[in-house]
């Protein structure tokens, strides 16, 4: 009840900030210009991006305001939305989560559709599905696709004269190799819980090679990760890691941007990540960024090696932004769509790899990691992340990671676990079959 | 609304052959704004706790679902070890605050120099945000750049990695909580002591008796009374701390310190709603089963 109590407050507080937001909106025409209220969350690079956006859109639309207003990342930031949509709060325009998060805020009560705008179909195919729900589109992108597989300190590779792997043995080998030389082979970095996942999480393309109808089996509870061998192989290679003695001395201690520092600056040879990383690393390791390289998780079959996507999120208008402020959000929405958005975007930030309009270039001055990702994209070796395709992701998956990387619990009881985890969220959204 | 109707009109006839019940000194219209608050903020919502626990709730819409809540919640795989952890956490931090609070009360009831000042000192950590304790031992803590570690060091002992040891997460915050909860207990024992009346150490001190007999049959039996408030006040809040152990560990590594709060915060952050409060309505009714035959225990035992 304590929660419950806490929920109402947020509530109370974010209805409290918007009746003083209503006050304000007398003068909201003023200078004959539009206000509308843009909702992201608190990164600091990320607010950078929105307000080299912001300005941008300005710049081209005197006649619409724009204000940033921030949320908290994570599962706080999560709560926040649903509440300020479940009081119809929710302000003009908004970046939030595509696919299976997307799916929980339920769109079709709560989110303007914009199926018939002219942007649409500038939209990557991928991207166009993870912020639809149904037959309708709700969404423009904000940032870019990225990838997830393994991040490699490449003067170190240079000086060993090792490959980039395709399968896990080769992997493995390599990983002998730099330990020989008194270098950990992978950096983990639980301190961070999420970071945990990405071995299990950017296996996917590789499970999807293997087993290609998993992700609809898997929403109709009819696959599961303990007993599909391709899907199990994410953990044990978790639990290999370890045995094998493979982490960083401190990966029970070090944080993500420690993580990022050491891939960069060598103390190790890799680190499983996603590459919207690259803003980080240049925080993490000044000058270090294009030391790091990527490549595709391997897997078993190096002929069907390829990488997993992650999808940019979606901005989203809310059922609750009606008349002038309605034109100007999708105004808004339409130019994260367009060339002129990309290129404000590109300006404020490095870029964690291709955007998802197809009308945008990705620049020539891109990480090296971008660069090695776009290498599988254009190959066509690339496919999105299960929670892209499946509206289930269960929430304790971090937990569950790092209990298997610290040898807590064995693989198979990790990925056990894990499909109960999943059955609350496929119940909580209704799904069939559950 | 209409059983409560009916409690309304039924209750003064049952109550009107006891001439020892007390009638309010006050009209209604007087304790009606009480009573507005009291409906808005505290009745109203706790009955939607309990309606709320039997659906699944998404915050947009609601499904009736019966017990089922409860059913996965007992299912939940943390739950087994949370419940477990629970019960060390507060059995531990409960203990050890009955001793330590005990030690320090005798201390600082003694002949000490600037004992007022001492005792203030003894109960800064109290006030101190309990989320600003958590981050600052988190750094302390820390296994190679952490103080404690850095210090064991010095000595020639190797320390734990602490919060981040599945073995010793769970017990690293519990003695933070015993450090900064301790002063409360302390203060309670020296009520306790500083009540007792000086005469019976003197007719003790006459028959000569040292100071463990006196500590052991004077100060002991007759500071029970503080005995129970500590024991009872650690418990029940060991058995629903949160605060310290989400700051310090979020239930990890893995769950290997999650307790029962944690657990519930989580199915709430994870957007199970209805989930989340029944866990809520779980652990009211476990503190409840917990606490009460404490206290009737404890008072009982007291009246002979």
């Amino acid at each position: 009840m304590r929660f419950g109590a806490a929920v109402l407050l947020a509530g109370a507080l974010s209805l409290s900030a918007c009746s003083a937001g209503s006050l304000g909106s007398s003068d909201d025409q003023a200078g004959g210009k539009i206000q509308i209220t843009f909702l992201t969350n608190n990164d600091p690079a990320n607010v950078k991006v929105a307000d080299a956006v912001i300005a941008a859109f300005e710049a081209a639309n005197t006649d619409v305001d724009v204000k940033l207003d921030t949320r908290p990342q994570g599962s706080e930031g999560d709560n926040l939305v649903k509440t300020r949509l479940s009081t119809g709060d929710m302000a003009d325009v908004f970046e939030y989560n595509s696919g299976s998060l997307l799916q929980a805020i339920a769109p079709s009560t709560n989110l303007t559709p914009v199926t018939g705008e002219s942007w649409v179909g500038d939209l990557d195919e991928t991207f166009k599905k993870v912020v639809s729900s149904g037959t309708e589109v709700y969404g423009s992108p904000w940032q870019t696709i990225s990838g997830g597989g393994i991040l490699y300190n490449r003067p170190l590779y240079a000086k060993l004269g090792l490959q980039p792997p395709k399968t896990w043995a080769d992997f493995m080998a390599n990983n002998a190799r730099i330990k020989a030389a008194g270098t950990a082979p992978v950096a983990q970095t639980y301190s961070d819980t999420w970071t945990s996942q990405i071995l299990v999480l950017a296996d996917f393309h590789n499970v999807s090679a293997a087993d290609p109808g998993f992700a609809d089996e898997y929403t109709a509870n009819q696959a599961k990760y303990a007993t599909t061998p391709a899907a199990l192989a994410g953990f044990q290679h978790l639990e290999e890691l370890k045995k094998a003695g493979y982490w960083n001395d401190d990966y029970a201690s070090a944080k993500y941007n420690e993580g990022l520092a050491a891939v960069a600056q060598g103390t190790a040879a890799h680190y499983p990540m996603i590459t919207f990383a690259v803003t980080a690393i240049e925080t993490a390791a000044p000058g270090k960024t294009n030391d790091v390289g990527f490549f595709a998780l391997p897997g078993t079959d190096a002929s069907r090696n390829g990488a997993t996507l992650w999808e940019p999120s979606g901005i989203y208008i809310p059922k609750s932004t009606q008349g002038d402020k309605l034109t100007a959000a999708k105004k808004f929405q339409a130019f994260l769509a367009s060339p002129a958005g990309c290129a404000a975007q590109a300006s404020a930030t490095s870029l964690g790899g291709p955007f998802a309009v197809k009308t945008c270039e990705l620049p020539d001055d891109v990480a090296t990691s971008v660069k090695d990702l776009s290498t599988y994209v254009d190959a066509g070796t690339a496919s999105p992340a299960l929670e892209f395709l499946s509206p289930i992701k269960g929430p304790a998956l971090e937990q569950i990671t790092v209990e298997v990387g610290s040898g807590i619990r064995p693989a198979a009881d990790g990925a056990k676990l894990y499909d109960e985890d999943v059955k609350k969220q496929a119940q909580q959204l209704g799904l069939q079959g559950w | 609304m209409t059983t409560v109707t009916g409690a309304v009109t039924e209750a003064p006839a049952t109550t009107v052959p006891e001439p020892a019940r007390r009638t309010s000194p006050y009209p209604y219209w007087f304790i009606l704004p009480g009573g507005v608050i009291f409906t808005v903020f505290f009745l109203v919502p706790s009955v939607m706790a309990f309606w709320f626990s039997l659906t699944r709730w998404t915050l947009f819409d609601q499904e009736f679902i019966g017990l089922d809540n409860y059913v996965q919640f007992f299912r939940e795989p943390a739950l087994s070890s949370g419940l477990r952890h629970t019960l060390v956490y507060a059995v531990t931090t409960s203990g050890l605050k009955v001793v330590l609070g005990m030690a320090l009360a005798v201390l600082l009831t003694g002949p000490i120099l600037g004992r007022g000042f001492m005792r203030s000192v003894a109960f800064f950590p109290v006030l101190v945000s309990t989320i600003g304790v958590g981050l600052t031992f988190q750094i302390l803590m820390h296994p190679t750049r952490g103080v404690i570690n850095q210090a064991l060091d010095l000595i020639g002992i190797t320390g734990p990695a602490w919060l981040v040891d599945p073995d010793w997460a769970l017990l690293s915050v519990a003695f933070v909580d015993v450090w900064q909860g301790v002063g409360l207990a302390t203060v309670i024992y020296m009520a306790g002591i500083l009540s007792i009346p000086g005469e019976y150490f003197e007719a003790a001190k006459m028959d000569g008796a040292g100071a463990w007999h006196r500590f052991r049959n004077i100060t002991l039996p007759l500071a029970k009374p503080a005995t129970v408030s500590v024991i009872l006040l650690s418990l029940i809040g060991g058995l629903r701390k949160f605060d310290l152990i989400w700051a310090m560990t979020k239930g990890g590594p893995g769950f290997t310190s999650d307790v029962m709060a944690s657990v519930i915060y989580k199915q709430y952050q994870a957007g199970f709603y209805g989930l989340s409060t029944a866990g809520n309505v779980v652990l009211f009714l476990l503190v409840i089963l917990i606490a009460l035959p404490l206290f009737w225990f404890f008072n009982r035992r007291d009246d002979q």
